[in-house]
């Protein structure tokens, strides 16, 4: 079923950018074409990281596991949107204008917050193959939990770029809080089971679907991230 | 290469570069064809992919344009106040705008145009004059012959646009009403109706800016001959996403200084409050004349982008208009008075 999905997903996911080669092609990328590349490579890094984290929530939701395989693809394409993100700064924008863009990234906190959510998003993209995955084994759900850090510093990022109108930099914000307070009201659960009954090991149950109990059930072994 | 690609390519990278002042206003496609052109391509992108982005509220997701209308504006002079540097387009100059009270979105403000119907309009002449009058838009418009005004101007968010306005100084009316020794600066006001300016109606956050939108300038500042009331740009009236049905321009100033749909003036002793100083008083100050080298707190303002050019190019001293303007802040710490 997923994997029938994957291609169809695939395609979705290129969609924004389809539609940016299109406006590009035809001419029609508004009357600053440079600002609006900006704006929509970035605020898509933002929809994809969001989308990356919600699939867990969203396979405890729906109980449907599978999602999971769809989960690297998300990230990769917020890293790929990234890349669009980063590259437009730095050819379009500042035409490799390597001063300006260094003052930049340390004079002004917004460049610095989205330079940083860039920069760990890089080992999160390198790591993200088989072979690494299983070559880091325990670290790389920690090393991967960075995904947090970095959707927050992009939403900082949006946040302290904007002049008045704060109600974007906010929706990305409200959405990445509730994923937040889900994994932290999670690993609470799941310290607190730890702590009184089961003596070994996680509970094992198998996520059933329709159970919605099992929203914040913790994560089984293995699973998971 | 084929040939076909490689004149994809070459489409895609003029389009970057592209300057829109190349082409004469005579020249730019028929307004009803980009219109057409441009609700196509909206109601398809939109119909296929925006679906989900409207959920996110991605307005920036496409570039918007709407045309409309216009009255020439007849016998307008030319003076030697202009610069001769390459105009932006009309279309350039009426859809990318900030005018937060026509909504926050450069695009917005050409899409909501519409509701701001601009007759019967009124100008309030108040305060420390001693001829107060309430002009009549048409009256106020002929108050002095109409010139053409090109003037660079600077958006403190570090792009720039060269625009044909058509105005008159605003001197012309500050002597009508015959300021008294006590008017020391002029407070300007705009219109406050949320029916015909939709981006007053308080959002989710309340209001994005204290409503109505006031500015203020200096006697000495409203009476230089740079300073004009606009009412048309491009031998047209005004359009409404630029400030219709009449609006200050004052060159040297970052852009947000211009106030639009402007219903009365008041002449006042003291400083008055002005809209975005009153939001972010360390980010905007009261002067805000353009300086390359007075950054923004969050930004530098040492160059800039002119709309239609690919490299940034250097941010002049009030906007290259230190000549005229220079003496005014003489002695002035401009650092302190931003």
């Amino acid at each position: 079923m997923i994997s029938r999905l994957k291609p169809f997903v695939f395609l979705l996911c290129l969609m924004p950018f389809g539609q940016l080669a299109y406006n590009a092609y035809i001419g029609d990328l508004g009357v600053n074409p440079i600002d609006f590349i900006t704006r929509f490579t970035g605020s898509w890094t933002l929809i994809f990281l969001i989308g990356t984290l919600a699939v867990t929530p969203a396979r405890r939701l729906t109980g449907w596991n599978d999602l999971i395989k769809l989960r690297r693809m998300l990230g990769l394409f917020a890293f790929a949107y990234a890349s669009m993100h980063f590259a437009t700064y730095l050819v379009l924008d500042h035409f490799f204008d390597w001063q300006a863009i260094g003052k930049d990234i340390v004079k002004r906190p917004y460049v610095t917050a989205g330079f940083t959510a860039f920069v760990i998003m890089v080992p999160l993209a390198l790591t993200s193959t088989a072979g690494m995955i299983r070559r880091l084994g325990k670290r790389w759900q920690k090393l991967h939990r960075l995904i947090y850090v970095a959707a927050l510093a992009g939403v900082i990022h949006f946040y302290w770029l904007v002049k008045a109108d704060i109600r974007r930099p906010a929706q990305y914000g409200f959405f990445l809080a509730v994923l937040l307070f889900y994994r932290i009201a999670l690993s609470w659960r799941s310290s607190i089971s730890k702590s009184t009954a089961k003596p070994v090991g996680r509970p094992t149950q198998k996520i059933v679907p329709g159970k919605s109990l099992h929203l914040f059930s913790p994560p089984r072994a293995g699973q998971d991230e | 290469m084929s040939q076909a690609r490689y004149e994809a390519v070459e489409r895609v990278f003029k389009m970057l570069i592209k300057k829109p002042a190349d082409i004469k206003p005579s020249e730019i496609t028929p307004k009803e064809l980009y219109l057409n052109r441009r609700e196509f391509i909206v109601s398809t992108a939109a119909a296929t992919l925006s679906a989900g982005a409207a959920i996110w509220g991605l307005d920036t997701m496409r570039p918007a344009a709407r045309a409309y209308a216009a009255e020439k504006l007849p016998n307008v002079k030319k003076t030697s106040y202009s610069t001769d540097e390459k105009q932006n387009s009309f279309k350039d100059i009426t859809t990318y705008n900030n005018f937060y009270e026509l909504g926050v979105d450069k695009g917005d403000p050409a899409e909501n145009a519409k509701y701001l119907t601009t007759r019967p309009w009124t100008v309030s002449i108040e305060g420390e004059v001693k001829k107060p009058k309430t002009f009549d838009i048409d009256a106020l418009t002929k108050l002095s012959p109409l010139e053409e005004r090109v003037y660079r101007l600077r958006c403190v968010e570090a792009w720039s646009m060269v625009i044909p306005w058509i105005g008159f100084p605003l001197s012309a009316l500050i002597k009508e009403a015959e300021p008294t020794g006590n008017a020391k600066f002029v407070e300007f006001v705009t219109l406050l109706d949320p029916k015909r300016m939709p981006g007053q109606k308080p959002g989710i956050f309340g209001n994005v800016l204290d409503w109505p939108y006031t500015e203020g300038l200096r006697m000495d500042e409203a009476m230089h001959p740079l300073t004009i009331l606009s009412v048309g740009l491009y031998g047209e009236i005004l359009p409404a996403q630029n400030g219709a049905p009449i609006r200050l321009v004052v060159p040297w100033k970052y852009g947000f200084k211009s106030i639009k749909s402007i219903v009365k003036m008041r002449f006042v002793q003291s400083q008055p409050k002005t809209a975005w100083n009153t939001m972010q008083p360390q980010e905007y100050g009261f002067y805000s004349n353009v300086n390359p080298e007075v950054d923004h707190p969050r930004w530098s303002q040492a160059t800039e982008r002119r709309i239609g050019e690919f490299l940034r190019r250097k941010t002049l001293m009030f906007n290259g208009y230190g000549e005229q303007v220079a003496s005014l802040y003489k002695g002035m710490d401009l650092k302190k008075y931003y």
